[in-house]
């Protein structure tokens, strides 16, 4: 019988209705770039725990860091769509890599933030030194006694002349050593979600310390705790207005789920992608691993919860580029991409066997990236009690 | 300077080439196809010279499907300024090729045409040589350097015993090899402004030419198997071997 099509990251990826020739040359761009200037330096960059700095001007000048701010504030521009930051996620998903993506993207959950709420000033001092890609700016909620539970949040800014001294801790930070400002929630005022403030701190500032988290996966990103001892803020560094900060933090999630959920269903797509090819050569009992139907039969499975799972995650895109903010089909769907990924790194790995047990490959990177995507930006558990409440439970 | 620059839609460099079961050709279902990458060089080299200033405008002319305007809107998004789409789902042989090209030089009166040295699919090599046959255009052939100065156009060629610079009068047409330049990634705002750039559709009956193919391909096998080679401890060894099998 001849053969249909291969199964590969290509082929697992059904066509969107919405996506048309731009997106597929931008597919390309991205590819080329991340083949010729990412993929040869995976294996050193994971053992460096970081990537060096002038890979940042670089993805820069290709038009990714840039991606989606005013030309005005050194950006690539915000003429495209949702589907266009699909691609982008995907491919950079596709090396297998999530430390070095993080640590390239650390931006993207950073400076929204400094776009939306900060001032014209800050705008204009911060942005163009970000997205030319010379400094890099990362985002602090989560501490040590507490992490979704925003409102509960501890760090404190106390007035000081005119301007904040902040106390406390931020951790689990990624790109904490290395970023230049932390985009940081700190409470302004009393108990709950209504004494939150957001606030740019420099992270060169006098009494600022920051310890380097040794991680599972994503090694090639840094993760840090950072410790604020009476560390004055001036007062043009906030970030909209006093005792406002929790609304914008929490509507930065929804975009940063839609990307998580890309990325998770195209590190699906790599697992099923490794393990096909080695389960149509590898010989075993006097046949191919994919002639025992134990083993085509996790293909297909697997083939079946990312083809679902992208479905979802373009009908959802095409809902947000319409306007729409469904967030518990969006908390769903970073869940349901997870769940997947999941699913793809465990039946891949016991299709390679040993040979996906051995370091550097694929997909043992990627099994030891399940774990931070299923629980940063929201642990499934989270998600699922966001969902039913937004249903009215 | 108006330079034209012909782009051909091809198999992605990357795509494990794949023989049909009947050995009439290469399987083309669902396979990720691209703009051929010596082609890629030559838009890449027209966009610089118009960045130096040199050129005025940079003309695109795809042959091939209506899927074809997607290389052409590759090519537009990496500094083109318009396109040609000559439609045809046939496969057009390098002369049917050279032939339709001249009647779009005779429409657009380039000064100079870059083309990339051959395309990967079938690597034919021809085109370029035969356009400027039909033309009677002097030729750089090869290209690893183009410098446009006193109205001449330098070209330095790869050839076998090194290099050799020719010196042309235009119009002329060039032929890129892979060490010319190193293109650019189209940009995301770049490939939003290219939606906007021109793509005028003909068809090759517009231009007269009939792409009949004259060649037949008799068979597509894939490449022999290469066998285990042999270890030799030293020179000395070697030349042994050599000379029992008779190769020196």
């Amino acid at each position: 019988m001849a053969k249909a099509q291969e199964i590969t990251f290509d082929s697992l990826r059904p066509p969107a209705p919405w996506m048309d020739e731009t997106h597929s040359i931008w597919r390309k761009s991205v590819r080329a770039f991340v083949d010729k200037e990412l993929v040869p330096h995976i294996e050193e960059w994971e053992a460096a725990g970081e990537i060096p700095r002038d890979i940042y001007p670089k993805a820069a000048e290709a038009g990714l860091i840039g991606m989606g701010y005013p030309e005005e504030y050194g950006g690539a521009g915000t003429d495209f769509d949702r589907f266009h930051g699909t691609v982008t996620s995907e491919e950079l998903a596709r090396m297998a890599a999530g430390g070095v993506s993080s640590a390239l993207m650390i931006h993207g959950i950073g400076l929204p933030p400094v776009m939306v709420g900060g001032s014209e000033d800050m705008k204009r001092e911060i942005a163009p030194q970000v997205l030319s890609g010379k400094k890099q700016i990362s985002l602090g909620i989560t501490e040590p006694g507490g992490g979704s539970d925003v409102a509960q949040l501890k760090t404190n800014a106390k007035r000081s002349g005119n301007g904040w001294v902040v106390n406390g801790s931020k951790t689990y930070i990624t790109g904490g050593c290395t970023s230049k400002w932390l985009t940081t929630a700190v409470r302004t005022g009393g108990e709950g979600m209504g004494g939150i403030s957001l606030m740019l701190i420099d992270l060169e500032a006098e009494g600022v310390s920051r310890t380097a988290l040794p991680k599972m996966g994503w090694w090639a990103s840094d993760t840090a705790t950072i410790h604020f001892d009476d560390v004055f803020v001036p007062p043009e560094n906030l970030i909209g207005e006093v005792d406002r900060g929790f609304v914008s933090i929490m509507a930065n999630f929804n975009g940063e789920r839609l990307g998580m959920a890309a990325q998770a269903a195209a590190c699906a797509r790599v697992c099923i992608e490794d393990a096909a090819a080695w389960a149509q050569q590898r010989q075993t009992f006097g046949k191919r691993l994919a002639d025992h139907q134990v083993i085509r039969h996790k293909i297909a499975a697997m083939c079946q919860k990312v083809w679902a799972t992208t479905a979802m995650l373009d009908q959802l895109t095409w809902r947000v580029q319409n306007g729409e903010q469904p967030i518990a089909e969006l908390a769903m769907l970073k869940v349901q991409a997870t769940e997947t990924m999941e699913f793809c790194a465990r039946e891949a790995m016991q299709i390679l066997g040993g040979a996906g047990f051995i370091r550097g490959h694929r997909v043992e990177r990627i099994y030891r990236e399940v774990r931070v995507m299923a629980i940063g930006g929201g642990s499934e558990e989270i998600m699922r009690d966001l969902a039913s409440r937004q249903l009215g439970l | 300077m108006k330079v034209l620059v012909p782009v051909k839609r091809v198999i992605d460099y990357n795509v494990k080439v794949r023989v049909k079961s009947d050995q009439s050709g290469v399987d083309l279902a669902n396979v990720k196809m691209s703009m051929n990458p010596f082609d890629e060089i030559s838009v890449e080299e027209a966009v610089r010279l118009k960045e130096k200033g040199a050129v005025e405008e940079i003309v695109v002319v795809s042959i091939g499907p209506q899927q074809a305007q997607e290389t052409l809107r590759t090519a537009l998004a990496m500094g083109a300024d318009r396109g040609i789409l000559i439609k045809t789902d046939d496969n057009v042989e390098p002369l049917a090729v050279a032939k339709i090209l001249e009647k779009v030089i005779g429409e657009e009166s380039p000064e100079l045409v870059i083309l990339g040295k051959q395309a990967i699919d079938d690597d034919s090599n021809q085109t370029g040589q035969m356009l400027a046959a039909l033309l009677d255009w002097p030729q750089g052939t090869f290209a690893s350097e183009v410098i446009l100065e006193d109205g001449k156009i330098n070209v330095t060629r790869e050839i076998d015993g090194g290099l050799q610079t020719l010196s042309l009068q235009t119009p002329a047409i060039v032929t890129t090899d892979l060490r010319l330049n190193e293109p650019r990634y189209a940009s995301l705002p770049n490939i939003m402004k290219a939606k906007k750039k021109p793509i005028d559709e003909k068809s090759p009956g517009d231009y007269g030419v009939d792409t009949a193919a004259r060649l037949s391909v008799v068979k597509v096998t894939e490449p022999p198997v290469r066998e285990a080679g042999e270890k030799v401890e030293d020179v000395s060894e070697l030349v042994t071997k050599l000379k029992a099998k008779g190769a020196i």
